[in-house]
């Protein structure tokens, strides 16, 4: 797919340097061989005093589905709320520990976070299409990460759109307002939107909390097809969902990772009682 | 703001690889945007202008007190209680204008006060939902008429009503008071006082709209459920519940009130004196520096004028200040629920 | 309570009801009151020469007031300038940059309290800062009065409605790798545009209406506009001083301009009023 876009991607010669210290990991649970995208280590989180991540260790892995799943509340948004540092809007909150990607530390404050953040998206619970027409939405990452040539702007554009699948949906309506679309097709927007500026992270926070059953199963749908090119990590209530699409789970509870690991043995075969009773709806 | 913190601390020690990301096309560096730039700019221009409030406001005050020193030091606190005004000995006491503003802005809040209370509860309470919203704007839009049309209504219409109907009931009736001697004259404190309610109605109400608006229905439809009647769950319920929006809205009809000064000049008559009869005429703080400020030609009269003005901005400041400390006591109280 | 049989509580309820609305008939009779005089005194002053000449000199019918109507949208138009920018930037530090800082705290504070001082006082102050060491009234310094008085609640209003976009824009904006300030200019504040412009409006009416201010910056001029530096002629000091002279045309005169004041402080308030409706309709 591409070879399909209009603006190539070219390997930047930096980009190499940095998969060159991605190790080859062997995962202790499945066995598969993959490579570790962000690695997690020690990560403590405080809304001011407060703490609500305790000593979190993860290894997301590359062009994979890792999914997040807990009770509401148990730190799940905050965690993958961490790997963008987007928790930075808001003061009193703090995040201690690692998170490594190509051997840097993304949380280290010489990291600015505008560039991590190109690097990174993240689609969000709510659908939350900007206050402007279907195309600028799309463009607006684009003209503000480049200086978007009009051609190649509208090239990309509608690739992307493509790409989610909503082109033939809204190639007519491209100059309305987004907030005009319904729930499920501003949700592909969005994600159009942050796939856009072609991140190597897409974070997604219960991107299908807020959107009809049918429209769900088409994000489902959209995130193994973005699974080749993008790592994916999903935050999700739906248990049922993260079994359908992801290729690791993990399992939080009260802000401590209990389990992760290749998701069918996570589901069949749990090692803690904790996720046990969780996924089979003993609580939560 | 934790954000803005992190990159400024930007420095040369980033490692080459974070400094020459590009999304797009290695062969353009210029497309690298650097925000860390853009947000310290960002930063430091709505800072200065947010730090041009408090500067104004100081300024404010020093302007103010360095233009009034003569008659401070002239007269000291004897000014507060002195009701001599006189251009001709030079002798200026701010008395009878401090009495003005406190007798005007008294009558305006007992009228406004519990009336703004009762329009209120009956745009949320009572009306009809069209009604309401016909009754609510109406009554807004009072609130955007400026002062001055007031005082015109006031003074050519308002005051010889007063004189032709109300002032002559009020003498034969309640004339025994020393409140309501004296000749019929249309103009005065109870005119003023009247008027000035009428200004601040709409603020008082709309306040108190919204606060009786954020009563739980819960409530509400329990003490009806108890066989409560309307006037019970208001009396029981929501004037209780509403009291700190309530006197909150007093606070801001209160800064009004005392502030005003054209309604005021054109209807109070402007005589430095005091007078225990609403009928007869007197001065405010702000209708004595309307009427008086461009005739001072002595610097000690024009000083003397300026500290009525500070008198007159300690006043509304304390008022404001004590609504401010109000109202964040409420909304501690109301997050510590 | 107890005590009271049912026919009393109904009674009472229903004198309560009684003067409740009594009250807000009174309400709405006195604004009635007010509009219909100002409508009815005010619409016979309007003719053409109202609106295409200057005044004639005291005691001699004829003349219009276009001098004081020119006067008063440049001193409106000129304090627009000043203060929209800054209260702009100021409001948009409280709700975005500053937030919950110290400072951004204190602004806030002296922005209430400031919102709250008589515009007469401002007024003083302005005399004692611009018109005592530039040795005479002028346009100038009836502007930058007015300036003064719109600032506080330019800040305020847009503090207000940024509040009022949701912090997922925000999220969504800062997450596509935009800066603070990109986020700022392209998303939140075309997101509070109509509430912007709203407040815009509404402060424009404020002080479009105020006649404390300008009477000892600007004072008033019976003269066509030569300079800022000069006495600048104004509608609502016109009123004041035509009402009070003795003069018949003169106070006709006043009522013709009150009429025309209170049009146009009404018309931006309900334009004001409409635009945040729609908004309302549209979120």
């Amino acid at each position: 797919m591409n070879e399909t876009i209009s603006i190539k991607i070219k390997q930047n010669p930096d980009r190499s340097l940095f998969n060159r210290d991605e190790e080859s990991v062997v995962n202790s649970s499945g066995g598969n061989h993959s490579t570790v995208k962000l690695a997690v280590r020690n990560l403590n989180f405080f809304y001011g005093e407060h703490q609500v991540l305790f000593d979190n260790n993860i290894d997301i892995h590359q062009k994979q589905i890792t999914a997040i799943i807990g009770p509401s509340g148990c730190g799940k948004s905050t965690h993958i709320r961490t790997y963008n540092r987007i928790y930075e809007l808001y003061r009193n909150q703090r995040a201690e520990g690692e998170i490594r990607m190509g051997g840097q530390n993304i949380l280290a404050p010489t990291v600015d976070s505008t560039l991590l953040r190109q690097r990174i998206g993240m689609i969000f619970q709510k659908p939350s299409p900007f206050p402007m027409s279907v195309f600028d939405n799309i463009a607006y990452g684009l003209r503000i990460n480049t200086n978007g040539r009009g051609s190649e702007l509208a090239g990309c554009v509608e690739e992307t759109l493509q790409r989610v699948a909503l082109w033939d949906e809204v190639k007519d309506k491209l100059w309305e307002p987004g907030t005009d679309l319904s729930g499920g097709q501003q949700q592909r927007l969005c994600i159009a939107r942050a796939i856009a500026i072609k991140p190597e992270v897409l974070l997604m926070d219960e991107p299908c909390s807020a959107i009809d059953p049918i429209a769900s199963a088409k994000i489902e749908e959209l995130m193994l097809d973005l699974k080749s090119h993008y790592t994916i990590v999903i935050v999700t209530h739906n248990m049922q969902q993260a079994a359908r699409v992801s290729d690791y789970t993990a399992f939080f509870y009260q802000g401590h990772i209990i389990e992760f690991g290749d998701t069918k043995q996570l589901f069949t075969n749990p090692q803690h009682q904790q996720t046990e009773d969780y996924i089979t709806g003993r609580f939560g | 703001m934790a954000l803005t913190a992190l990159t400024s601390k930007w420095s040369g020690s980033v490692p080459a690889v974070w400094a020459v990301w590009d999304v797009w096309d290695e062969n353009s560096p210029d497309r690298i945007i650097k925000p860390v730039a853009g947000d310290r700019v960002f930063r430091w221009i709505t800072t200065v202008c947010a730090a041009a409030i408090p500067v104004l406001m100081a300024g404010l005050v020093c302007v103010m007190v360095f233009n009034s020193h003569l008659a401070l030091k002239k007269f000291g606190l004897g000014f507060l209680t002195s009701t001599a005004w006189n251009p001709i000995t030079q002798e200026y006491g701010a008395l009878s204008s401090i009495f003005g503003t406190g007798v005007s802005t008294l009558i305006a809040m007992l009228i406004a006060m519990p009336m703004g209370l009762a329009v209120a509860l009956f745009l949320v309470e009572w009306a009809p939902p069209k009604l309401e919203a016909f009754f609510g704007t109406a009554i807004e839009l009072l609130a955007a008429v400026p002062s001055i049309i007031y005082g015109m209504w006031g003074l050519f219409v308002f005051a010889p009503f007063m004189a032709d109907h109300v002032q002559p009931l009020l003498g034969r009736y309640l004339g025994f008071l020393p409140l309501f001697k004296g000749p019929p004259m249309g103009i005065g404190m109870l005119t003023t006082g009247i008027i000035l309610a009428l200004m601040i109605l709409p603020f008082i109400s709309s306040v108190s709209r919204d606060v009786f608006k954020m009563v739980p229905s819960v409530l509400k439809e329990s003490a009806y459920g108890l066989g409560a009647t309307n006037w019970e769950v208001t009396k029981g319920v929501i004037l209780p519940y509403a009291l700190h929006g309530i006197i909150g809205a007093g606070f801001l009809g209160l800064g009004r009130a005392l502030g005003e000064t054209m309604a005021v000049t054109f209807v109070i008559g402007n005589s430095h004196r005091l007078s225990a009869s609403l009928f007869e005429t007197g001065n405010s703080i702000a209708s004595t520096l309307a009427n008086e400020f461009t005739e001072a030609s002595e610097p000690l009269y024009l000083h003397a004028l300026v500290a009525l003005g500070l008198v007159l901005f300690l006043i509304t400041v304390t008022s404001q200040i004590a609504a401010q400390l109000w109202l964040r006591h409420i909304i501690k109280k109301a997050g510590g629920k | 309570m107890q005590s009271c049989s049912l026919k009393t509580r109904k009674a009472i309820d229903q004198s309560v009801r009684v003067i409740a609305s009594l009250s807000a008939v009174i309400g709405l009779f006195a604004i009635v009151w007010i509009l219909l005089t100002v409508t009815g005194r005010g619409i016979g002053a309007l003719n053409l020469k109202f609106f295409t000449e200057v005044p004639t000199p005291p005691g001699i019918p004829g003349g219009g007031l276009i001098n004081a109507i020119v006067g008063t949208v440049i001193m409106t138009i000129i304090a627009a300038v000043f203060s929209l920018p800054i209260g702009l930037l100021a409001g948009t530090y409280l709700a975005e940059i500053g937030k919950e800082t110290r400072f951004a705290e204190v602004v806030r504070f002296v922005t209430n309290i400031l919102i709250g001082v008589p515009s007469i006082i401002v007024g003083i102050f302005i005399y004692a800062l611009l018109v005592v060491p530039m040795r005479g009234f002028s346009g100038y310094a009836g502007a930058v009065a007015l300036a003064v008085i719109m600032l506080p609640i330019v800040v305020r209003t847009t503090e207000d409605m940024l509040n009022l976009v949701p912090d997922s824009l925000r999220e969504s904006a800062l997450a596509l790798g935009a800066s603070r300030w990109q986020v700022t200019l392209n998303v939140v504040f075309r997101s509070a545009k109509r509430g912007l412009l709203t407040g815009v409006l509404l402060a424009v009416a404020r002080v479009s209406g105020e006649t404390a201010p300008l009477l000892f910056t600007a004072l008033n001029s019976a003269y066509w506009f030569s300079s800022l530096k000069e006495p600048l002629a104004n509608l609502t000091v016109t009123i004041f001083n035509y009402a009070m002279s003795p003069y018949q045309d003169w106070q006709q005169k006043a009522w013709g301009a009150s009429l025309l004041i209170t049009v146009g402080v009404l018309f931006l308030t309900i334009t004001a009023r409409l635009i945040m409706k729609r908004q309302g309709k549209q979120l």
